[in-house]
C-alpha cells in the first residue's frame, strides 16, 4: 500500500504540460520525461533481457521435463511422460551420491576457503610494508579461466612429470610415483578441494578485508581505554563484526561451487570413476553427450529448486544478522 | 567526467561495431570462388588428409578447408554440430559408431544413388569397413559414408630392448621360453610383469600402456580388446538385444578381471585417465615397453628419431582363451544434409574414391580401405606395420552402432571405470549393472530386450 | 589524535606492534610463494621444449626456447630431412626453429581469431552489462518500483542456475533463432548472466550516493536524466569500476556456455587452450603460452583498478 501511494503521488505530479521546474520536495515533476518514464525506460531492458535469456528458457525447460525428448534420436515421436524424468532422478541411487559428492565439495571447499581467506585477511589488515604488492600477488590465481587452471594442473599433478608430486616427496620422502592425486580414490576428492582453494581463498580474502576495514578504528580505541586484552578485542568486536561478511562469502562461494564443472571436469573428469562426479557433470553428460533433454532438464529443474530454497532460507538468515 | 564521456562513447562504438560484427560477421563469409569445409578428428592421419587434398584442389579449384577437433571432444562437438544442424561442415569423417544415429536422424547424405551413378562398388572395400562405417541397418545394402580411414587397435613394443642379449637371457631364465611379441594376453602379461619397474639405460621403465580413459571413450576402446578375446559379446548372435548371460557372462566376468589386473600389475603410474596421446607420450618419452594404440599412429612412431626406426616393433592385439578380435577403430567420410555444397562436396568423394589416390592417401600415412591397395602383392612390404594391419582388420569387432550408441558407450565407460580404476564393486557387479543400463536404454528407445 | 592513541598502546589492533607486523608479513609472504609456484611453473613451461615439458624427472633448469609460442601461432607440417633439405633457406627467425624440428610452417593457427572472439565477447558483453545495470540499478534506488524487493531477488536467483541447465532450452532456443556459433548470441548470454550481478552490485553504490545532490540539481532545473549524468555516474566511477571488472573476469574465462554453444566462428580461448595439441600429446608448451597471453589483459585490467575491487566486492559497503 505503501508503495502504490508513492507511485500515486508522482503520477499525479507529472501532468503534461507543465513548465519549469517544480520548487516543492514532494512533487517531482521535473523537466522532460516523466520519474516514472524514466523508472521503466531503465528497468525494462534489463527485465526483458532476464525475461528472454532466463525465464523464457526456464519455463521451456519445464515442459521438456515432463517429455522424452531426446536429440540424437529426434525421428522418434516425442512422448509426454508426465512425472517419469522425475521419478526416475529421484529413485536413482547414483543421482543421489552424485548430490552428495557435491556437497562434500562444497562444504569442504568453502569451509578451507573461509579459513585461509579470513586468517589471510587478518595478517594482511596488519598493513605490514610491501602489503598491498602481495595482495596482488594473492590475487592472481583468481583471474584465471576455471577450465584453463583444471587443465594445466593435470600436468602439475602428474606423478612422472609434473612438479607437485615431487615438490611433496622433497618434505615427506615420498616417492613421487607412489600417489597419484587426480587418480587415487581416497585422493581425488581432496584434490578438487585443494585446487579451487587455491583459487578462490583470495576471493573470501578480499572480502574479509571489507569487513575488517569497515570496522572503525574508535570501537577498538574504546576497547583499549577498558584494557580489553587483544585476544578480547578479536572476539568481541572482529569476529561479530565480520560474520556478515564471513557469511556473504560462504553464500557466494557455495553457490559458485555447486554450480562446479569446467574445473572440475577438466582436471578428472569426474574420475576416477566417479568419484569426483559433480551434479554438473552428471548434467552435461545426460544433456550432450547422452542428448537425453527431457531427463536432464527434470534433474535441471530438482537442482535449482534445490539451490533456491537453499539460499532463500540462508539470506533470510543474513539479513537477520545484518540487522543486528 | 569528460573521460567518462570519452570512455563511454568509444566502449559504445565499439559494442555497436562488436554487436555488428557478430550479426554480420557470425555467419559464413561469402566465399570467393568454391570452397569446402571437411571435419575430423586432429591427428597425425588429417596432416596426411591435408597433403593429400592438395591434388584435389589443383583438380577441380575446390579450395579445402579443414576443421579439426582433438579426439577427446570430437564426438562432443561435431555430434552437437550435426545435432544443431550447422553449416560449418560439408564434408564430415564421422567416427564409426555414429552411423546409426546419423542415419536415422538424416544428418547424412545416402549415397546409394550417388554410388552407382559414379560406378563405385562398395564391393571394391575390404567387407569390414563397408559393414562398419558404412552401412545403416547393418548387413543391408543402405550406404550413408565411404569408408575412409581403416583403423583398429594394435600393440607397438621396443623392439631394441626385446633384443638386448642380457634382458634375452634374464627372461629365458624367468620363463622358460624365449622374448618374443605376445601372441596370448597371458604371454603378455608375463612380458609386462617381466619388464616393470626394470631398470633401462638408467631409467625405470614400465611393463606395458593400456587405455584409461574416462571422459570419452578410452577406456571402453582398451577393455574390449581383452572382452572380445574372453568371449564377450554385445548381444545373443541369434536374438537382437538379448544381452543377460551374454555381456555378463562368467567369461566375460573373467577378462574384465584380467584387464584390471593388467592395469594394477604392470602399467606406468598415474596412468588412470589416459587414451591415445599419453599413450604416444609414455612411448615416445621411454617409460614402456609395450603399448596399445590405433595403427593410424604407427606412421608417426615409425619415424620418431627417439623410439621410431629399428628399435620400434608391432604386434597384433593378442587372443585370448576364447577368441581372437581386435576393437575396430577408424571412419568413414560423409557428406552432411545441411551443406550448401553438397554437389561439390560428393565430387570430392568421387576423387578420393579413385584407387590411385587411396594408394597415395597409404603412403602419406593415411589407411585406406580399398581392396586394391591393401590386397596387392607389395602391401605388406610396404610399411613395417603393414602386415599387422592386414591380419587385424580380418579379425575386427566393434561397439554398438545404434543411434543410442553414445548412451550406450557413456554407460560401459562409466562401469568399466568405477571398477578397473576406482575399485567399485566386482566385475561380475559391473557388467551385471551394465545389462541393467543397456536394457534400460534400449527400452526407452522401443526395442524388445529379451531377458534370455 | 587516532595516531598518538595508537602508538601509545603498543598492542592496539588498530596499529599493530612491529613484530606482529614482521610476524603477519613473513606469513602472508610465505602463501604468497607459496600460491604463485603452480603460476610460475605453467609460465616457465611456455618457455621449455616439448621434450622438456614432460620430461621425467620435471626440470626446472632448462634451455629455453620460443618454439612454445610459435607452436601456439601456427599449424605445422612434418616434413622428411631431405624435402627440407631441398627448399629454400629459412626466411625468419620462427621458421629455422620449425625446420629444427623437421617441420613446416603450413599457414597461422587459430589462436588469433579466437583471442579476438574472447575480446569482442567479454568487453562487449561487459558494457552492455554494465550499462544496462546501472540505469536498471539506479532506477531501483532512486525510484519506488512495484515489488522491488521480489524482483532484486529474482535477478539474483537467475544466476544460481548451474550453466550447463541454463544451457540446455538456450541451445534449443539458439538453435531455431540461428544464433549458435555467433559472437551476438554469446554477447547476449553473457550480458544476461552479468546484468543481474551488475544490477545488485551498482544498486549497493548508488544507494551510498546522497540524493541530496541530485535533489539540489533537480531544484535547480536539471532533468532526471541531466542529473544522473552530471551529478551521480561521477560520484559512481569507482563502483562502475569495480562491477566492470567482475563482469569482465566471469566473460573473459567462461568456458561452460562456450563450449556448448560455439564451434567454429564464435569459439572464444578458454574452451581453445585446453585442447591445443601438438604431435600426440597435448602441446604443453604452446597451452602455457596460451595461458600466460590469455591472462595477462585480466591482470592488468585488474591491476589498475584494484583499489575498486576492495569496494566492490561487498556491494559497496565499505565506507570510503
Amino acid at each position: 500500500m505503501d508503495k502504490m501511494t508513492t507511485i500515486l503521488q508522482t503520477d499525479h505530479a507529472a501532468f503534461p504540460g507543465a513548465s519549469g521546474p517544480a520548487k516543492s520536495r514532494t512533487t517531482r515533476r521535473v523537466r522532460g520525461l516523466s520519474d516514472r518514464a524514466i523508472a521503466w525506460l531503465f528497468v525494462a531492458p534489463t527485465i526483458a533481457l532476464l525475461l528472454a535469456i532466463n525465464i523464457f528458457p526456464l519455463l521451456w525447460m519445464i515442459r521438456l521435463s515432463f517429455t522424452s525428448l531426446n536429440l540424437s534420436m529426434s525421428y522418434l515421436p516425442l512422448r509426454f511422460v508426465g512425472l517419469d524424468n522425475f521419478r526416475d532422478i529421484l529413485t536413482d541411487e547414483d543421482v543421489w551420491v552424485r548430490l552428495q559428492t557435491t556437497a562434500q565439495f562444497v562444504i569442504s571447499s568453502v569451509a578451507l576457503q573461509v579459513a585461509i581467506g579470513f586468517g589471510l585477511a587478518l595478517l594482511i589488515n596488519r598493513q605490514f610494508r610491501g602489503h598491498s604488492f602481495w595482495t596482488t600477488i594473492i590475487l592472481l590465481p583468481m583471474m584465471l579461466s576455471p577450465a584453463v587452471v583444471g587443465n594445466f594442473w593435470t600436468l602439475l599433478f602428474q606423478p612422472q612429470i609434473g612438479p607437485f608430486n615431487y615438490l611433496i616427496s622433497l618434505f615427506t620422502g615420498l616417492p613421487p610415483s607412489s600417489f597419484s592425486m587426480t587418480g587415487q580414490v581416497s585422493l581425488a576428492p581432496w584434490t578438487i578441494v585443494l585446487v579451487d582453494t587455491w583459487m578462490w581463498a583470495p576471493y573470501v580474502m578480499l572480502i574479509c578485508l571489507a569487513g575488517l576495514r569497515s570496522i572503525p578504528d574508535y570501537i577498538y580505541e574504546a576497547a583499549e581505554v577498558d584494557r580489553a586484552s587483544s585476544w578480547r578485542q578479536f572476539w568481541s568486536i572482529t569476529l561479530p563484526m565480520t560474520v556478515p561478511f564471513l557469511m556473504l562469502a560462504v553464500l557466494f562461494r557455495a553457490i559458485e561451487n555447486f554450480k562446479m564443472f569446467d574445473m572440475v571436469n577438466l582436471l578428472t573428469s569426474g574420475g576416477p570413476g566417479s568419484t569426483t562426479e559433480l551434479v554438473s557433470i552428471t548434467l552435461k553428460r545426460a544433456a550432450f553427450e547422452k542428448w537425453r533433454t527431457g531427463y536432464s532438464s527434470a534433474l535441471a529443474i530438482i537442482l535449482f529448486v534445490t539451490v533456491f530454497g537453499a539460499a532463500n532460507i540462508y539470506v533470510k538468515a543474513l539479513n537477520r544478522v545484518k540487522q543486528r | 567526467m569528460r573521460t567518462l564521456k570519452w570512455l563511454r562513447s568509444t566502449t559504445a562504438s565499439a559494442v555497436l561495431g562488436a554487436a555488428a560484427l557478430g550479426v554480420f560477421g557470425g555467419g559464413e563469409a561469402a566465399a570467393e570462388g568454391k570452397q569446402l569445409t571437411l571435419c575430423w578428428a586432429a591427428w597425425d592421419p588429417a596432416n596426411a588428409l591435408v597433403e593429400l587434398g592438395k591434388d584435389f584442389t589443383k583438380q577441380s579449384g575446390i579450395e579445402m578447408k579443414y576443421e579439426f577437433v582433438p579426439w577427446t571432444s570430437y564426438a562432443d562437438r561435431f555430434l552437437n554440430e550435426l545435432n544443431s544442424h550447422g553449416k560449418l561442415c560439408d564434408l564430415i569423417i564421422g567416427d564409426s559408431q555414429w552411423i546409426g544415429g546419423a542415419a536415422e536422424n538424416k544428418w547424412y547424405v545416402k549415397l546409394n544413388d550417388f554410388f552407382d551413378k559414379e560406378k563405385i562398388s562398395m564391393d571394391d572395400f575390404v567387407p569390414a569397413t563397408v559393414v562398419g562405417y558404412s552401412q545403416w541397418p547393418k548387413n543391408s545394402p543402405n550406404y550413408w559414408a565411404l569408408p575412409a580411414m581403416a583403423d583398429a587397435v594394435g600393440w607397438t613394443y621396443r623392439k631394441d630392448w626385446f633384443s638386448r642379449p642380457e634382458i634375452q637371457a634374464a627372461f629365458k631364465a624367468k620363463y622358460g621360453r624365449d622374448l618374443a611379441p605376445p601372441k596370448s594376453y597371458d604371454e603378455l602379461k608375463q612380458i609386462a610383469e617381466f619388464f616393470q619397474g626394470r631398470e633401462i639405460d638408467g631409467k625405470k621403465v614400465y611393463g606395458a600402456y593400456i587405455f584409461t580413459e574416462r571422459g570419452s571413450e578410452g577406456i571402453t576402446m582398451g577393455v574390449t580388446n581383452v572382452l572380445y578375446n574372453y568371449g564377450f559379446n554385445y548381444d545373443n548372435p541369434k536374438k537382437a538385444y538379448q544381452m543377460q548371460g551374454v555381456v555378463n557372462s562368467a567369461d566375460a566376468a573373467k577378462g574384465l578381471e584380467f584387464y584390471k589386473e593388467l592395469y594394477k600389475c604392470c602399467t606406468a603410474p598415474g596412468m588412470t585417465n589416459a587414451y591415445m596421446q599419453e599413450g604416444l607420450d609414455a612411448f615416445k618419452s621411454g617409460q614402456v615397453a609395450m603399448q596399445m594404440n590405433w595403427f593410424a599412429f604407427f606412421p608417426g612412431l615409425y619415424k620418431d628419431p627417439n623410439v621410431g626406426g629399428d628399435k620400434i616393433g608391432f604386434f597384433v592385439n593378442p587372443a585370448g582363451p576364447n577368441g581372437h578380435f581386435t576393437q575396430l577403430g577408424g571412419q568413414g567420410i560423409s557428406v552432411v544434409a545441411t551443406s550448401d555444397h553438397k554437389e561439390d562436396a560428393l565430387s570430392y568423394i568421387k576423387w578420393f574414391a579413385q584407387p590411385a589416390v587411396q594408394q597415395k592417401w597409404w603412403q602419406l600415412g593415411g589407411y585406406s580401405a580399398l581392396k586394391a591397395v591393401v590386397d596387392a602383392p607389395d602391401f605388406p612390404k610396404s610399411a613395417a606395420f603393414a602386415p599387422q594391419f592386414l591380419e587385424s582388420m580380418g579379425i575386427v569387432k566393434d561397439f554398438w552402432a545404434e543411434p543410442s550408441y553414445a548412451q550406450l558407450l557413456l554407460d560401459m565407460q562409466k562401469r568399466v571405470h568405477d571398477y578397473v580404476v576406482a575399485d567399485k564393486g566386482t566385475a561380475q557387479q559391473a557388467l551385471d549393472l551394465l545389462v541393467k543400463d543397456w536394457t534400460k536404454v534400449f527400452k526407452e528407445q522401443g526395442k524388445e530386450v529379451a531377458s534370455q | 589524535m587516532t595516531a598518538a592513541l595508537a602508538k601509545s598502546t603498543a598492542h592496539s589492533i588498530v596499529e599493530a606492534s612491529p613484530r606482529a607486523k614482521a610476524v603477519a608479513g613473513s606469513l602472508v609472504i610465505l602463501y604468497a610463494v607459496i600460491t604463485i609456484l603452480p603460476l610460475l611453473w605453467i609460465v616457465a613451461t611456455a618457455f621449455k621444449s616439448q621434450s622438456d615439458a614432460i620430461a621425467y624427472p620435471p626440470k626446472v633448469l632448462f634451455e629455453p626456447t620460443l618454439e612454445g609460442y610459435v607452436n601456439l601461432f601456427t599449424v605445422r607440417t612434418r616434413q622428411t630431412p631431405d624435402f627440407i633439405a631441398k627448399l629454400p633457406p629459412p626466411q625468419t627467425w620462427y621458421d629455422k626453429l620449425v625446420r629444427q624440428r623437421d617441420m613446416v610452417i603450413a599457414g597461422p593457427s587459430k589462436v588469433v581469431p579466437r583471442f579476438i572472439n574472447s575480446l569482442i565477447i567479454g568487453f562487449g558483453s561487459t558494457f552492455l552489462a554494465v550499462f544496462l545495470g546501472t540505469l536498471a540499478a539506479y532506477a531501483f534506488s532512486r525510484f519506488r518500483i512495484p515489488l522491488a524487493d521480489d524482483l532484486l531477488f529474482f535477478i539474483l536467483s537467475t544466476r544460481m542456475m548451474p550453466p550447463v541447465a541454463v544451457a540446455i532450452p538456450i541451445y534449443l532456443m539458439y538453435r531455431q533463432l540461428n544464433l549458435t556459433d555467433t559472437r551476438l548470441g554469446m554477447i547476449l548470454l553473457y550480458t544476461a548472466v552479468n546484468v543481474s550481478l551488475a544490477v545488485w552490485l551498482l544498486k549497493g553504490f548508488i544507494d551510498e550516493i546522497p540524493r541530496e545532490y541530485e535533489e539540489a540539481a533537480l531544484v535547480d532545473g536539471y532533468t532526471r536524466l541531466q542529473a544522473l549524468r552530471k551529478v551521480v555516474l561521477p560520484q559512481a566511477v569507482t563502483g562502475i569500476a569495480a562491477t566492470a571488472i567482475f563482469c569482465l573476469i566471469f566473460s573473459w574465462n567462461e568456458y561452460a556456455f562456450a563450449v556448448l554453444l560455439t564451434s567454429g566462428e564464435a569459439q572464444t580461448m578458454p574452451p581453445f587452450i585446453p585442447f591445443i595439441i601438438g604431435e600426440g600429446g597435448q602441446d604443453w608448451p604452446a597451452v602455457a603460452a596460451a595461458t600466460t597471453l590469455f591472462v595477462v589483459p585480466i591482470v592488468l585490467f585488474t591491476v589498475l583498478l584494484r583499489k575498486h575491487l576492495l569496494r566492490g566486492i561487498t556491494f559497496g559497503a565499505v565506507r570510503k
